[in-house]
């Protein structure tokens, strides 16, 4: 199984995120934000968290007009499994990849804290190694994690069962307590929290680890 | 010649910056401050030549992400 991890200028999760996937049994490259392509048979993309580009003009804008970029919309396009966390999620709203935008949030303050999620739907394959309504506990660090989006779209999330996490104490005044969502094809999920921040007992928490389990296990039996 | 490109939230889009800096200005004493809004000014040196259309691009491509955000080109010499 293949995964690649996105490095663009100011990412600073890109190694936890190559260490979770290779703990749960990825072959993982690492891929510059130049690049035009990405290796052949690929089959996950991850666009890790930090502060690409220093945020400027909105967070995640610019990372979103790198060359690699369109290799990534490409690769999801064709059905590929993308994870974006944190400035990952930022990247791929401002892609067009997912619905909606991230920003500032309500509190204007940063927040770095464990919060509790709720895993709000477990019909994907990131999900499915929860069940419905556990809560699992993972490190949010962000300044820009308020979800926006309009009334049609909201409903058109609710109804399709596309809201992957939902936090239990909303701490950025995301609408309706979001903190992941899911594509249509539900093969893109975009989250503010850090799953690969919590997959080793020696840091602490364990809950990002179900999901990388199930993800690469089952692109392994694929 | 210039663009001026005025990138702001949508109507609607609660702007947290914009209401922390109207408490702000409550608190000096500032009275029948109703709303603030914060937005965004850019300012472009184009090439002679370069018309609003393309401009007008440059911000639903890049400058203004048009889910949460409205802009208005003012094109100068």
């Amino acid at each position: 199984m293949k995964a690649a991890v996105i490095v663009f200028p100011g990412s600073n999760c890109d190694r936890d995120m190559a260490v979770a996937l290779q703990a749960a049994g990825a072959d993982v490259t690492m891929v510059w934000h130049k690049d035009a392509s990405l290796p052949d048979g690929l089959d996950l993309v991850a666009v890790p968290g930090g502060f690409s580009f220093g945020d400027y003009l909105r967070c995640g804008a610019i990372a979103a007009q790198s060359p690699i970029c369109q290799s990534v919309k490409a690769h999801a396009d064709r059905g590929g499994y993308v994870l974006g966390v944190c400035n990952g999620f930022q990247v791929l709203t401002e892609t067009g990849l997912l619905p909606g935008a991230l920003i500032r949030n309500g509190r204007l303050t940063f927040v770095c804290k464990t919060a509790p999620l709720t895993v709000s739907s477990a019909a994907s394959d990131f999900t499915k190694g929860y069940s419905q309504g556990d809560t699992v506990d993972l490190p949010i660090a962000h300044h820009d994690g308020n979800y926006v989006a309009d009334a049609e779209t909201l409903a058109q999330l609710q109804g399709e069962d596309r809201v992957a996490f939902r936090y239990q104490d909303n701490p950025n005044g995301s609408v309706d307590d979001i903190a992941g969502v899911l594509s249509e094809n539900r093969r893109v999920l975009g989250m503010m929290p850090h799953p690969e921040r919590a997959v080793d007992p020696a840091t602490g928490l364990v809950g990002g680890k179900p999901l990388f389990d199930a993800l690469i296990g089952s692109l392994v039996a694929a | 010649m210039k663009a001026t490109v005025t990138v702001m939230l949508k109507n609607g889009v609660l702007d947290p910056q914009g209401e922390a800096v109207k408490s702000a200005l409550g608190s000096l004493g500032f009275e029948g401050v109703s709303g603030v809004r914060q937005g965004k000014v850019i300012e472009l040196d184009l090439a002679d030549g370069t018309t609003e259309a393309q401009v007008t691009d440059m911000c639903e491509k890049l400058l203004a992400n048009t889910v949460i955000e409205s802009y208005t080109v003012e094109m100068s010499s």
